[in-house]
């Protein structure tokens, strides 16, 4: 396929596929879902955040023989949910690892009633003492996970660190760390469940991935593939907050279902949805730089710790990812990164928007400007001077053999902002007002798909089928939860084929009707399925030629026709792919090394911040972003995906912070956890440079996380420029300004007038 | 949602004194609930105690803003949406009409109340600290009349308030004197909307050829309740601002602020910037600035 | 098990409509559960989010704070009285050009506070979009393409939201 033909649909703003519907209030999340004999469902949750379950009692003054009741004992299969590891339960069994775990399930007709249901459950607990920190984990003198509290390690090297350091001319370290960060997708987890010994389990839910939730019910139950069906209802928002915990709550639901005898609706409020689900991993990154005395890396000793939470969930694959994204977009010979994910009691953490890159970008990124300071060079000519370019290889000795441009996005940027002007002029302005302001930037890439042999791993296989209604229809079980799912593949497709985008339509996310092409994660969506698409629209242009005589050019009207002749002759007319490897792409798992994404997609993101000195806030006043993510196969979608992820990582940097007491979310509503509002955003700047991608649908590469990984840094940077304190730990609240700014000495000094 | 409607009682009496008949008749029985912006939080969180409610929403007699010579009167059920469209309290009130503003979001300011915001009692509440600094006086109706007393009265402890369980908060009274007097009100909130109060500081201070002759200084969420500094406000009080001036109504503050350490902020951040307001307003009074 | 619980005449979206629940149902349950208008959508419960927002007699209110018993006699709209019969509103019309929706959930919400905005203000500056929109929050968006479509209806626009009965002040 022609990646730089051009293209009628692709590349234009067509209008959002299912945005009428959503502009209508006519979308169907599945709170807005209604049943015939409907039953409400709701979970009973640990109070402590470690410990043995002595007892649970049920208060007389509730009847309930008309509540059904779950628990572990009543799991036909496994009681685990299943992602990489087994050892997350689906219900506590006998102990709880994390406050917020769920022990109980129950159901009632009546939501009402299922509440007060909820709160006339006693448990006795034998606490036993949980730790909370990657420190105290480290310090393995309460071991709450396996044999060592590690979920997962890795080594990386490349060349001999320890020979650098004496040839160095300088050596600089520094810590960084990052917090959790919830979703706060606006619409809640829920699902609805129904079983029936004919049909099976089905449930309907708000998630990302169809086809995890399946696998691990047919665990969870015992069941036969066939006998599971998932579908995904219209989803407000995920950001990876959707990614694995749906698992656990389509297991309760239907628990609860199958024992009931009723379908049933869990559907959490904002208070639980906060407590008790996944958030991004707390990050502890230190870093150990030589340089020459130009300033050129020699060696990048990196440690990376995450602290997983309770259970291993995702967190092997998010500090793979953190791993692979530690030593920055820069060229250095010698690197060794020892990375690390601790189990502490916490709620177990899991995916989000970045995966483990937001962490080590900050970390990095941060660094470049310490070292660019501790040795007296600019930050942007620090970067120059290291950024990797074409042919250049990456710390697992990758070979960058798609055109690398950073110094083209680092001039893009700094040229849209006004950087060096600014600079100047804050520094003059900054020394009589209260109000001191900075610039300051990040520069990075983003692995698009799955590391390394992932996508051989997933096998995914996606495509295409014609209806009788005579509409082409895309078969794929990715989602859309408003970064444009079904836009970009029913683009893809109309393209492919010629046909007009209302042609075009998205076959519902439902396991009984859709392939299993893979979770809608890891920026993958375009670039692997898209071009499964491409590749079956191609398929089933070549099977119309040779069994239904479509012609080398036709209409639209040609093109159902022949549809309509091999449907006749030949049954349904489908056509599906399954996943290719990119030629050239070896990765060694036991190495680390090789070719660890197929793509990258790159950034460079310029910050401008204010700090006021009367109340230590620090606001963003503006932002740009400059990348490069292949062919932008729809500049609205994509220009929003840039704002949405630069809003989260503005969130990341300066707002949002969970507040642990006792290892449970204390600030677990809206009015504490603290998003940024249409007042706090920035002005942003978005701007494209494209280089298709020959292996990706239409030459696009994978966009939606890249975005949350700049703001954090460059918004530190910044921060850093505007009054020459170093902050290296996010979320940078008011109060952390203030701490470290203010001295015994400041408070009593008079202020001169 | 957590609460459990049907175990509430709520009637809406169709005026004034059918709603002081009823909380008479069975006093501290029945809990006010005006635009709602506090208790249906509680309701959907499971924590509404209240059994019954009885509903001033539509009680036309307690949303006003009156003109009188000397007074304006804005009865406890003007919305903040009311205030921030009334001329009169924008030009004589501007620091009033500024934390209406700052009630949530446009949503909220169309329910949210002024008696509301004063008896939920939250010490980072956003009206009480300009209504501290403009003298306010509250008054209240009961079936056995009205009364006053001066709002710096009215918070007794952390969300306790001097009103008898048989009365209503019918009119917050502000004294037309401020025309002439300089005027700051800033809140430090978590973001640019929708944010509770870190803190917050009001005042008002009358110059006379560079020397104080009238201060009064207000606070949120640097006491239990919102309160005036009136140790402070002593520092200042006939006195010209200097930089050891500046110094010593700073430490001061220090001395006086109680804050706390809570889910939002810390006491040491509360009181510095505290101090870090007050500072600002007295670097605006020397220089002459207009008000802020 | 109703006894006891008045019966609620509210307008919505032109309609005249009666329930009976307890008087303390949130307006935005009986919008929801009762009438089975589900456009309005609740995501905190607290009149934090802003994605149960409705118009109740012309002022922009959080429907999840609004005790049924003081909507009665209230001229309520929603999100499904935006639209009249297949054409959408201008509001509607530019958030689909702009790109102001990506999940959707926020969206009646969002356009409900625009419907607000631009009766009160039909050419607001930014500031004052920010502002009227600054109790909806969006976590797709970043809020960047939300007000491009406000600014883009504005040009679109002029008499639609007037038409309402009792618009506030």
């Amino acid at each position: 396929m022609n990646t730089c033909a051009t293209t009628r649909i692709v590349g234009t703003p067509v209008p959002r596929k299912e945005g009428v519907d959503k502009l209508l209030g006519r979308a169907r999340y599945v709170d807005d879902i209604e049943m015939d004999g409907l039953w409400h469902g709701a979970t009973v949750r640990s109070s402590i955040p470690r410990g043995l379950i002595r007892s649970i009692g049920f208060d007389r003054k509730v009847d309930w023989n008309e509540f059904t009741v779950v628990t572990a004992a009543d799991i036909p299969g496994q009681n685990h949910v299943q992602l990489i590891a087994a050892d997350q339960p689906c219900l506590a069994d006998g102990k709880v690892s994390h406050c917020d775990e769920a022990i109980l399930l129950i159901a009632h007709a009546d939501k009402q009633k299922v509440r007060e249901a909820v709160n006339s459950v006693r448990i006795e607990y034998e606490p036993l003492p949980p730790i909370f920190t990657i420190e105290e984990s480290e310090e393995q003198k309460i071991v709450i996970w396996g044999s060592d509290n590690i979920f997962k390690s890795f080594l990386l090297e490349k060349g001999d660190v320890e020979s650098a350091w004496a040839k160095a001319a300088h050596i600089v370290e520094g810590e960084y760390r990052t917090g959790a960060q919830e979703h706060l997708y606006i619409e809640n987890n829920g699902m609805i469940a129904a079983y029936s010994a004919e049909k099976g389990l089905t449930v309907w839910g708000s998630l990302q991935c169809p086809y995890y939730v399946h696998r691990s019910l047919v665990a969870v139950f015992n069941l036969s593939e066939d006998k599971v069906r998932v579908i995904q209802t219209e989803t407000g928002g995920a950001f990876g907050g959707k990614e694995d915990y749906p698992s656990t709550l389509a297991a309760h639901a239907s628990l609860l279902a199958m024992k009931s005898g009723h379908p049933v609706k869990m559907v959490y409020d904002r208070m639980e949805d906060l407590a008790a689900t996944t958030k991004r991993h707390p990050s502890r990154v230190r870093h150990r730089t030589a340089l020459d005395k130009k300033g050129k890396l020699l060696a990048m000793d990196i440690e990376v710790a995450t602290d997983g939470g309770a259970y291993s969930t995702l967190s092997s694959t998010v500090l793979s990812r953190a791993t692979l994204h530690s030593a920055g977009p820069y060229v250095c010979p010698n690197v060794r990164v020892r990375s690390c994910s601790w189990a502490t009691n916490t709620v177990p953490y899991g995916a989000f928007r970045g995966f483990g890159a937001p962490q080590a970008i900050f970390a990095v990124e941060r660094h470049m400007d310490e070292i660019a300071v501790a040795i007296g060079i600019d930050p942007i000519e620090l970067r120059r001077r290291n950024f990797l370019h074409d042919g250049d290889t990456t710390a697992t000795e990758q070979v960058m053999r798609e055109p690398v441009i950073l110094d083209k996005l680092l001039d893009r940027a700094l040229t849209e902002s006004s950087y060096e002007e600014k600079r100047a002029r804050f520094a003059r302005e900054n020394r009589h007002n209260p109000v001191k302001r900075g610039m300051g930037i990040a520069a990075f890439y983003h692995g698009s798909g799955f590391t390394g042999s992932g996508e051989r791993y997933l096998n995914s296989l996606a495509g295409i089928d014609v209806t009788t209604e005579g509409k082409l229809r895309v078969l794929v079980a990715n989602t859309e939860f408003g970064q444009g799912t079904n836009t970009i593949l029913t683009q893809i497709a109309a393209e492919a084929i010629g046909l007009d985008y209302n042609d075009v339509i998205m076959a519902p996310a439902d396991t009984s009707i859709v392939p299993n092409s893979g979770p809608t994660v890891a920026s993958r969506t375009s670039m692997v399925v898209g071009r499964l698409i491409e590749r079956a629209c191609a398929q089933l242009i070549a099977m119309l030629s040779e069994h239904a005589e479509l012609d080398e050019q036709f209409t639209t009207a040609e093109f159902f026709a022949a549809c309509d002749r091999y449907r006749a002759a030949k049954g349904d007319v489908v056509s599906l792919c399954r996943y290719e490897a990119p030629p050239g792409i070896f990765w060694d798992d036991q190495k680390y090394r090789g070719e660890a994404y197929p793509a990258f997609a790159w950034s460079v993101q310029v910050a401008q911040v204010a700090v006021d000195t009367v109340t230590y806030s620090a606001e963003v006043e503006e932002f740009w972003s400059a990348q490069e993510v292949g062919r932008v196969l729809n500049p609205v979608l994509a220009g929003g995906q840039i704002e949405g992820g630069i809003a989260q990582g503005i969130g990341y940097a300066l707002y949002e912070k969970v507040i642990l007491q006792n290892g449970h979310m204390a600030n677990n509503q809206m009015t504490n956890y603290i998003m940024p509002t249409a007042e706090d955003v920035p002005p942003i700047h978005v701007y494209f440079e494209e280089i298709p991608f020959q292996h990706g649908a239409f030459g696009a590469k994978g966009i939606g996380e890249l975005p949350h990984d700049g703001p954090a840094p460059a918004i530190l940077n910044a921060i850093k420029d505007a009054i020459g304190v170093s902050f290296n730990s996010i979320p940078l609240l008011p109060e952390d300004l203030f701490a470290k700014l203010s001295t015994p000495q400041t408070l009593e000094e008079p202020t001169a007038v | 949602m957590r609460g459990n409607a049907g175990a509430h009682e709520l009637i809406a009496p169709a005026n004034l004194a059918a709603a002081l008949e009823l909380i008479a008749a069975a006093p501290g029985e029945w809990t006010p609930i005006a635009g709602g912006t506090e208790l249906m939080v509680a309701h959907a969180a499971g924590r509404l105690t209240a059994n019954k409610l009885v509903s001033l929403w539509r009680i036309s007699e307690l949303r006003f803003i009156d003109e009188a010579p000397g007074a304006i009167a804005i009865g406890g059920g003007t919305t903040f949406s009311d205030l921030r469209a009334s001329k009169l309290v924008a030009a004589e009130f501007p620091l009033l009409a500024r934390s209406a503003s700052w009630i949530g979001s446009i949503a909220n300011q169309a329910r949210a109340t002024l008696g509301g915001n004063l008896v939920n009692g939250s010490p980072a509440a956003d009206s009480p600290p300009a209504l501290l600094v403009y003298d306010a006086e509250i008054e209240f109706i009961s079936v056995r009349g009205k009364r006053r007393i001066p709002y710096s009265a009215f918070h007794t402890g952390y969300k306790l308030n001097a009103m008898a369980n048989d009365e209503l908060l019918f009119a917050v009274n502000l004294p037309r004197r401020f025309r002439q007097h300089r005027q700051y009100l800033r809140k430090v909130g978590t973001r640019r909307a929708m944010a509770i109060a870190k803190v917050a500081l009001g005042a008002t201070a009358l110059m006379q050829e560079g020397i104080v002759r009238e201060i009064r200084i207000a606070a949120a969420s640097l006491a239990p309740f919102p309160m005036r500094l009136q140790q402070t406000e002593s520092i200042l009080l006939g006195q010209e601002i200097s930089p050891t001036k500046i110094h010593g109504a700073r430490s001061a503050l220090l001395a006086e602020a109680k804050p706390i350490d809570d889910i939002r902020s810390t006491a040491q951040y509360r009181k510095n910037v505290g101090a870090n307001l007050l500072e600002e307003f007295l670097l605006e009074l020397c220089s002459g600035n207009a008000t802020r | 098990m109703n006894k006891g619980w008045p019966t609620i005449r509210l307008a919505v979206n032109g309609e005249m409509r009666a329930v009976r629940t307890p008087a303390m149902k949130r307006l935005l349950d009986v919008l929801r559960e009762d009438l089975h208008l589900t456009g309005t959508k609740e995501g905190c419960g607290e009149g934090e989010c802003g994605s149960c927002s409705v118009r109740m007699n012309g002022e922009l209110v959080n429907s999840c704070l609004v005790p049924i018993l003081q909507a009665e006699g209230a001229s309520i709209e929603t999100v499904e009285g935006l639209a009249c019969d297949a054409e959408l509103h201008p509001l509607q019309k530019a958030f689909l050009d702009c790109g102001g929706a990506q999940c959707g959930i926020c969206t009646p919400g969002m356009l409900m506070a625009a419907t607000q905005l631009l009766a009160q203000n039909p050419h607001p500056s930014m500031a004052e979009i920010r502002e009227g929109l600054a109790g909806n929050l969006c976590r797709c968006t970043g809020f960047i393409r939300i007000f491009e479509s406000v600014i883009a209806a504005t040009a679109n626009s002029p008499g639609r939201t007037t038409e309402q009965a009792t618009d506030a002040r």
